[in-house]
């Protein structure tokens, strides 16, 4: 598994640090840790990065994780990239909404490190 | 300046007295374990139970009750999220500053933390987090409802006056001998 150059996608900063801290902790390799608030500034990153792994929250002022998601999809060189939503919305209806529109797969908050690796390392070819 | 607040898609009103914080200024929130109204049976617990996963998962804490659940407390920072749908209301989550700090400071890692965004970030979060757990536990509204994005108020000058005009669930804790309480409001 080669360093993974990851993007968290947050409005909340304690919550980007803790979802970094937990994807060292369940053992990926890190090359880089990229960091947006908001789904428009996540879209502006994924076309000025080449990356291995994104995790998205949902609920998010200016451009949520779905919007977010869907847009990324449209995106040629990102259709490829590994999408994780991150989120409290835990209900059936929000998972099948993402993952329709093109999520990889789905976290509740509150997560464990062993969540992330079960969810992540799979997507990553580890 | 009294203000109305909104809450977003909540539709949960807020009116917030904000005065002037300074010598003899009257604190803002007293908090007491004060009876609530248990029409819903069971939710109160289920508030208890949202509320110890996410510290335990996300804090690396386990709360305990306080030692005398009746004692007021003055609670200068709070952070709020809207529910909207098949359930209106909003929760709540009220403590002092120090121990909102403590509690950022161990979701964070770290010993210490100073008065600055983080201790808000982090508590908008956990109450994000137990808004989002306990909606997940009742039948019905972890897709009949949808969260706003949390709202936080420090200082020690505010009374919040819930409009819900609903049933009220309180739930006392103690976070390393600091009391802290959760709060749901419904609309009525």
């Amino acid at each position: 598994m080669k360093p993974a150059r990851v993007l968290i996608v947050d409005d909340s900063s304690v919550m980007r640090k803790i979802v970094g801290r937990s994807l060292r902790q369940a053992g990926l390799e890190i090359l880089e840790v990229l960091e947006a608030s908001n789904g428009s500034e996540a879209l502006t990153l994924v076309k000025e990065n080449s990356l291995d792994l994104i995790l998205s929250d949902i609920n998010m002022p200016l451009m949520d994780g779905l919007e977010f998601v869907r847009q990324l999809r449209r995106i040629e060189s990102a259709k490829h990239i590994p999408v994780i939503m991150i989120t409290t919305e835990a209900g059936e209806a929000h998972v099948v909404q993402a993952l329709s529109l093109g999520a990889s797969g789905y976290i509740r908050k509150p997560f464990t490190p062993e969540q992330i690796k079960e969810r992540v390392i799979p997507l990553i070819g580890g | 300046m009294d203000e109305t607040l909104n809450a977003g898609p909540a539709r949960v009103q807020i009116h917030l007295s904000a005065r002037a914080a300074g010598a003899g200024s009257r604190p803002a929130e007293k908090v007491t374990g004060a009876a609530q109204s248990t029409s819903h049976d069971g939710w109160r617990e289920e508030l208890a139970k949202a509320t110890h996963e996410v510290f335990e998962i996300m804090v690396g804490t386990s709360l305990t009750s306080p030692a005398e659940e009746s004692s007021p407390f003055v609670a200068d920072f709070a952070a709020m999220v809207g529910i909207a749908g098949n359930l209106c209301g909003l929760v709540g989550l009220h403590t002092s500053s120090e121990c909102a700090r403590k509690i950022a400071a161990r979701m964070l890692g770290t010993e210490e933390l100073g008065a600055g965004e983080d201790a808000q970030d982090a508590f908008g979060e956990v109450c994000n987090m137990i808004a989002g757990s306990f909606k997940a536990r009742i039948a019905g509204l972890a897709d009949g409802c949808a969260l706003s994005v949390p709202t936080v108020i420090c200082g020690r000058d505010f009374t919040l006056f819930s409009l819900a005009k609903g049933e009220h669930y309180q739930v006392m804790f103690s976070f390393e001998g600091k009391p802290f309480s959760v709060t749901l409001d419904l609309h009525g």
